[in-house]
């Protein structure tokens, strides 16, 4: 298990564990304590996987999710109510390292719970999950000592996420302790949907390879991507695709029962469409270079 | 990380470290903004031109130097240490805020920054800021809980009078933690033209260390005052702690006197709320663990799973979840000394130093009060107590008179 990229873009999935949508199962609508059910998650993300994902970020909800727009926050709200804890979602990630071997896991968190839960503590208990990365939005690069200490002592990868407004030494050291992916933010904001993939994206791609390049490091872009046009787009110029929030959101308006095939049918649908799309685009940027 | 660094020291350690409090917890795309502003501000610092300027707006503006005033029947009616009261209550706009808004709001300027934000509890931080663009010809955006909104409705009336677009925040629990996480979520998406005017001595660095260095005044002036008027320190000094700001402003100057006879002690006071059960208070160093929140390590009230846990507090000021890492820092090494005032003991402090000195404090500041009237009758007459006294209460009326049942037009 690593992180690899089978497709071009490859494809990040953020989903925010424990959230059932706005129209859970009765057995899911409550906290009764005690380890809580993420069945749904586990099946969406494997529908994900199976649909040509090649990570799942796992979201840990958190109180404070200062990062992230109403979508992902109505999430970890619904996913708090529930009782989802940073435990569960580590057994939520075992489950699927056993179903899927071959998928990238990534656990997505701000950095309180895992702090609350104990660093070493934390870092062994992903790696026992089969975890291949974590992903600390509220964590820069130079707060980073222990907690790049204790990801190297079990062999887990950090990823670091690149701002467009992080000047070039910041990418440099952001690079420099990134493993498996480096995730650019395609503009300055929270999380969320937007119309189009900003052209500053591209550029922050292309600042970044100047440090990733010899190392072969991917650079996945995220914030905002939310159709097949935006991966086709974001394929252009970087490695891979997050999508987060229009994933989410999907999920909360699905039943739970229609949940894991319509994020599957939203997967397969960028895919083909993106591709399509892709060309499209190329043959848009030839006749009229400027308007990307 | 900061989990194992050791607490072993009041002094501030580089990257804005206050023993192993601090530091910066934020997404990457704030961090240009911060080292920008990290940088700026030290240039202000030592540009004796900004220094003027900010001088002669804090006398002439603000109303500074505030006065240190003996409380003559309040000592008398508790029988025992001496009582002074710092009246940061008489600055312009009711409060200590003045102090650090018209300091940021220069700082703003200087920056070419003409979109301000700002995040506010009880208000007085947002009239603050709302006043010091108003007069330098800001754009003001200020983030406030719809709870906080209700509880505080007349400073939200004089924030859009002053010109400021008050956005209430109806996440989480509706108060100060939710209007900053929303303050933040602005700053992170308008980061290049935003400044972000912070209240507290809270957030990630340079916030602690400027907010701090803003009210650090207050404490100079005391110490000049005290001396002018009983040519000696005095035994302590009270106030009371949301952020910390007025607190460690009032503190700072005391810091370095060495221990033994002349070492003054330093006793902050949180929100006791009403009880002890983790929400029904804001007392971060009695239910509190080390944690990070909103971009800064310090004492967090959070559940076993990291969670932040809602607060209460009869004061909108001090009803929030961490506490400024300086005075996490104090606090472990114990040169500073924490405790707490529940809700009713706050609510007797006001009528107490209403009744004795005709003087309202802010619900806020009334729970330093309330350590006063506990702690003074103990101790020998020869002994100093001062209080500094933060803010005013005229905001609080409502709750108040509410709370006490005191009549209005339509009642005796």
């Amino acid at each position: 298990m690593a992180i690899q990229f089978q497709h071009h873009p490859g494809l990040v999935v953020y989903l925010s564990a424990g959230d059932t949508g706005l129209t859970p199962r009765e057995s899911h609508a409550g906290h009764a304590g005690g380890a809580v059910d993420l069945s749904l998650t586990r099946e969406i993300a494997l529908a994900a996987i199976d649909a040509g994902a090649d990570v799942i970020e796992i979201g840990v909800p958190y109180s404070d999710p200062l990062g992230d727009g109403p979508v992902i926050q109505r999430a970890s709200e619904r996913a708090l109510l529930r009782g989802t804890r940073l435990v569960d979602v580590l057994a939520l990630a075992a489950e699927l390292r056993a179903a899927r071997p071959q998928a990238g896991l990534v656990i997505f968190s701000y950095l309180n719970p895992i702090l609350r839960f104990g660093l070493p503590a934390f870092v062994d208990a992903a790696a026992a999950a089969g975890v291949d990365g974590v992903l600390l939005i509220d964590m820069i690069v130079e707060e980073a000592g222990e907690y790049l200490a204790e990801m190297k002592r079990v062999n887990l990868a950090p990823i670091f996420l690149a701002a467009p407004t992080s000047p070039e030494e910041r990418l440099k050291a952001i690079v420099e302790h990134s493993q498996g992916f480096v995730y650019a933010i395609s503009r300055t904001g929270i999380t969320g949907q937007q119309k189009d993939v900003e052209t500053g994206a591209a550029a922050l791609v292309e600042r970044l390879r100047r440090w990733t390049h010899w190392r072969g490091l991917p650079i996945a872009v995220g914030f905002g991507i939310s159709n097949a046009e935006h991966v086709a787009q974001v394929g252009k110029f970087a490695d891979a695709a997050v999508i987060g929030s229009a994933i989410v959101e999907l999920i909360e308006r699905s039943t739970e029962e229609q949940a894991p095939e319509a994020v599957s049918r939203f997967i397969r649908g960028l895919f083909t469409q993106g591709l399509h799309r892709q060309h499209e685009v190329q043959a848009l940027e030839q006749r009229e270079p400027a308007s990307l | 990380m900061a989990t194992m660094l050791s607490p072993d020291t009041q002094t501030q350690s580089k990257a804005g470290r206050f023993g192993a409090y601090g530091g910066r917890y934020v997404p990457e795309t704030l961090m240009a903004a911060l080292e920008e502003l990290e940088h700026a501000y030290a240039e202000a610092k030592a540009d004796a031109a900004f220094q003027a300027e900010l001088d002669l707006l804090l006398k002439d503006f603000a109303g500074r130097p505030t006065p240190l005033y003996f409380a003559k029947r309040l000592t008398e009616s508790l029988g025992g240490a001496k009582i002074y009261l710092k009246r940061e209550d008489l600055l312009h706009t009711g409060a200590h805020k003045i102090n650090n808004a018209l300091g940021q709001g220069l700082l703003a300027k200087r920056m070419g920054k003409r979109r301000i934000i700002a995040e506010t509890g009880a208000g007085q931080h947002g009239v603050a800021t709302a006043t010091v663009c108003a007069l330098l010809g800001l754009e003001c955006i200020v983030y406030m809980g719809e709870e906080d909104m209700r509880r505080q409705e007349l400073n939200v009336l004089r924030m859009r009078l002053l010109g400021a677009e008050v956005r209430g925040v109806a996440s989480g629990s509706k108060t100060l933690k939710d209007a900053v996480n929303e303050a933040l979520r602005d700053w992170v998406t308008n980061v290049r033209n935003t400044y972000y005017i912070l209240g507290s001595a809270l957030g990630p660095h340079p916030y602690p260390t400027m907010v701090r260095d803003f009210n650090r005044i207050i404490g100079v002036e005391m110490r000049q005052q005290i001396l002018g008027k009983e040519g000696r320190l005095p035994t302590a000094i009270l106030a009371c702690v949301g952020g910390g700001s007025n607190a460690i402003g009032a503190f700072h100057e005391f810091l370095s006197d060495l221990p033994g006879n002349d070492k003054v002690r330093l006793i902050g006071v949180e929100a006791g709320g009403r009880g002890k059960t983790l929400g029904d208070h804001a007392a971060r160093f009695e239910g509190g663990v080390p944690g990070v929140l909103q971009g800064t390590y310090s004492y967090v009230l959070q559940d076993e799973n990291g969670q932040v846990s809602l607060t209460h507090s009869v004061s909108a000021g001090l009803d929030y979840a961490t506490v400024g890492p300086e005075h996490a820092a104090l606090h472990d090494c114990g040169r500073a000394e924490y405790v707490s005032a529940d809700d009713a003991h706050v609510m007797e402090a006001v009528v107490k130093l209403a009744r004795t000195e005709g003087i309202l404090p802010a619900l806020e500041s009334a729970h330093a009060v309330a350590e006063c009237i506990r702690i003074a009758p103990n101790m020998p007459s020869h002994d100093i107590l001062v209080i500094n006294l933060s803010g005013r209460g005229d905001k609080d009326m409502g709750i108040i008179a509410r709370e006490l049942n005191i009549q209005g037009a339509q009642g005796h």
